[in-house]
């Protein structure tokens, strides 16, 4: 027991086995899986969160290498017998669907926020800790609809289930669209939750600017969880009641309004890519004061960044709808809203930059992991502009330049932020140590490959490309060939991942509780928490980043 | 940085601590706490509810933009002296859920008026939904059917259906939340009949009273939306 007892901190129980989170369950198996399921503990949440967004995104990640292999060559001879064009389309929509609502969206809030935020506040749960739990069974009950729907032979509408192609294919669709309402629910729980948590559970002496950029990032997208999810979740019902019972409100050809739904749809859509951003920005706002040992740059402004974003995103949704036949007018002024949104997010990159401006800076997986969200993030939020400008966006809408640009947000932000925060939080979580040179060598791995990959898509689009095309001109064979190099060099990468991450949970060195030297309050207790959080109540008496010498507990 | 101590259960035990409320959870300092993030929850859900009915309502605008003329032809087919009358029991019913709240804000001594209350909103609710019932079953018979449900004849303005659609998928999700009202009615009621409720511990009372005068409120919305079309 000796490697338990040389991690000073650390309670060792009766068996010499140390009490913490992990650890604190009943004799035999099954009583343990029980606690487990019944427990309302944040963390334990978290973790199961955590394991089940992971599942999903193995499994959208199947969907993508299926449609990239699909897409080597516009013959298609690799796939011949195994997949068609009908097999294609539902292999995308499967890939956006599962990508979108069952992992990007509770990826960053509902399982390392889970985990993190009580703890960053000082607080030794969330406000409504069974409404997590029901918020979790609500993900698995969503998920396991989505599985249904898999089964019985998978939808082919888009993720984005438009009107009027989704009121009259054929195939499961309203089941498609019933999963992703529970999931909606589940969403708009874990929002209530947050909001209400960072409102009441501060620790004494935090203020509203004392708390970390984490918690801020949350805030702002709990606040769209709340206010836009009900929304898609009324749209999707009335889709499926118009798909049953032809009630007239979508379907043109009995006097319903096809673009109502685009509308519709986008309303919560595009506050939706914002709830998916959003807690990106909010674990780059702690990895890099804490690697770079610099107090972070604008903290206010980054803070109010992030509720000027989720303020905007409910006011540019017309810009997915340019030629979709809505009003000019309207056309014209969603367009000058959507610019605005560059604002608020240039702010954020600049504060990161200015953060890292002479400060110590060490390279551990996390930071690599938020250097590569900075540079993949600023060509996504740049290529925006681009499809938020009117007179190019006519040429660029529904090409690959859309698909690359929203890939490199969502994947290039958004994932890459979430796996530096899984690595960043991961010792807190597991007490273990991952293999830092396995970390750097797979982050190398997905950052070349998602630039393979998607880099080649800008140039498809702008060549004129459409995206969802099965099938395609020869002259496209070069870059569709490169980009499905790029998809196999990802999966690499995320295989890599996977692997060392699980061997730390059995050989990894025990974590220290403060490994990184962070300043906010996750990491004065041990690692693994003990299931309280906290020995003592945390008292705050300064800011989230204080790093001036002497001010870092080890 | 100082410390305060706490028990395993996470209670101060320095001393200061008031007596222990059996509703008062281990994670939240004090009961005022606990009321607090409990009422911030409420009132958030209450917003997801107005924007779940939003949708709602803004595709009734929509289509009854659309179609004027069918939607005012086929709101004559509703009774607007039942749809009154309805309105008249859901604002009693607001009513007695204050009166509710308030005795069972005054402690244990008063809770025959709080069961006395919960009761007469109950009796309201389900007054309520029986008026439904008679309208429901005239629209049944006349053939008032939502979508490819539709089959009144005599018609001189076409597209009616959409407005029937709306007016069943509006007042069936406010019917449903009536239901549900009246199961978490009944649920306080069991349970202030049993005297769990105080001056210091009501939350319960309160919520489904903030949850009530929603429902009441939407309702209030409904009836000149769709009986009193101009």
């Amino acid at each position: 027991m000796a490697d338990v007892i040389a991690s000073p901190g650390v309670k060792v129980g009766e068996h010499g086995h140390p009490i913490n989170y992990l650890t604190a369950t009943e004799d035999g198996f099954l009583k343990n899986v029980w606690s487990w399921m019944t427990t309302v503990d944040h963390k334990r949440i978290g973790v199961m969160y955590l394991a089940s967004v992971m599942a999903a995104f193995g499994l959208g990640g199947f969907f993508a290498l299926l449609v990239r292999l699909y897409l080597l060559t516009p013959g298609h001879e690799l796939m011949k017998g195994f997949m068609d064009s009908e097999a294609y389309n539902r292999a995308f929509t499967m890939h956006g669907a599962v990508m979108v609502f069952l992992f990007i969206i509770p990826s960053v809030p509902a399982a390392l926020g889970n985990f993190v935020l009580p703890l960053m506040l000082g607080a030794k749960d969330v406000a409504f800790p069974r409404l997590n739990l029901a918020s979790y069974y609500l993900y698995v009950t969503g998920a396991l609809m989505a599985v249904v729907v898999l089964v019985q032979g998978a939808v082919d509408t888009g993720w984005t289930f438009y009107t009027p192609y989704s009121t009259t294919t054929s195939g499961p669709v309203t089941w498609m669209t019933m999963a992703a309402f529970v999931l909606g629910f589940s969403s708009i729980f874990t929002g209530i939750n947050f909001i209400a948590t960072v409102h009441k559970l501060r620790a004494p002496g935090m203020g509203w600017f004392d708390m970390p950029l984490f918690v801020w990032g949350i805030y702002a997208t709990a606040i769209i969880q709340v206010l836009a999810t009900p929304v898609l979740g009324i749209t999707l019902v009335l889709l499926a009641i118009e798909r049953s019972f032809q009630i007239g409100i979508f379907d043109s050809r009995i006097g319903g309004d096809p673009v109502l739904f685009q509308h519709f749809f986008w309303f919560y859509s595009h506050p939706a890519v914002y709830i998916m951003i959003l807690p990106g920005m909010a674990i780059i706002s702690e990895i890099i004061p804490t690697f770079s040992r610099k107090v972070i740059f604008g903290y206010r402004s980054i803070a109010f960044s992030s509720l000027a974003i989720a303020l905007i995103s409910f006011i540019v949704w017309g810009h997915h709808m340019f030629v979709s036949g809505q009003s000019q007018l309207a056309t014209v002024v969603f367009s000058f809203i959507t610019f605005l949104v560059a604002i608020p997010s240039g702010i954020k990159v600049f504060n990161w930059v200015a953060t890292m401006w002479r400060g110590n800076i060490s390279l551990e997986t996390p930071m690599l992991y938020a250097i590569s969200f900075l540079l993949l993030f600023t060509i996504g939020g740049l290529t925006g502009i681009f499809l938020g400008a009117l007179a190019t966006d006519v040429h660029l809408t529904d090409t690959y330049f859309v698909v690359a640009h929203f890939h490199y947000v969502m994947m290039g932000g958004t994932v890459i932020a979430f796996i530096g925060g899984l690595h960043y939080w991961w010792p807190k979580m597991t007490g273990r140590m991952y293999n830092e040179k396995l970390g750097a060598i797979a982050c190398a791995l997905i950052f070349i490959g998602f630039n393979v990959t998607f880099m080649s898509q800008f140039f498809l689009g702008s060549l004129g490309m459409p995206r969802r095309y099965a099938n395609y001109l020869q002259q496209f064979q070069p870059l569709h060939a490169f980009s499905t190099f790029g998809s196999w060099i990802l999966a690499a990468g995320f295989l890599l991942t996977l692997g060392y991450l699980w061997a730390s949970l059995r050989s990894g060195a025990r974590a220290p509780a403060n490994p990184w030297g962070g300043t906010t309050l996750e990491w004065r207790t041990q690692s693994p928490p003990i299931t309280h959080n906290f020995e003592d109540q945390p008292i705050v008496t300064e800011g989230p980043y204080d790093y001036r010498p002497g001010k870092v507990s080890a | 940085m100082s410390t305060t101590t706490v028990d395993l259960h996470g209670h101060p035990v320095d001393g200061e601590e008031h007596p222990h409320n059996p509703h008062h959870q281990h994670h939240f300092k004090t009961m005022q706490q606990q009321n607090d993030a409990v009422k911030i929850g409420m009132w958030l859900f209450l917003a997801t509810e107005v924007l779940l009915f939003g949708g709602l309502f803004v595709g009734f605008a929509m289509m009854q933009n659309r179609y004027p003329d069918a939607f005012f032809q086929a709101h004559h087919h509703l009774d607007k002296n039942l749809g009154f009358l309805n309105t008249v029991v859901l604002l009693v019913s607001s009513f007695t859920m204050v009166m509710a709240v308030y005795f069972s804000s005054k402690g244990v001594k008063e809770k025959g008026k709080v069961v006395a209350m919960l009761l007469l909103t109950i009796l309201c609710a389900c007054i309520f939904l029986g008026v439904k019932y008679f309208e429901y079953e005239h629209k049944i018979h006349e053939g008032l059917l939502p979508g490819k449900f539709y089959s009144h004849h005599g018609d001189t303005v076409p597209n009616q259906f959409v407005f029937f659609s709306f007016y069943f998928m509006m007042t069936g999700l406010h019917g449903f939340h009536i239901l549900v009202g009246i199961g978490l009615l009944l649920w306080i009621t069991i349970r202030a009949n049993r005297g769990e409720f105080s001056g210091a511990y009501n939350t319960p009372v309160d919520l489904v009273g903030l949850y009530w005068h929603l429902v009441d409120l939407i309702w209030i919305y409904l009836f000149p939306l769709l009986y009193l079309i101009q």
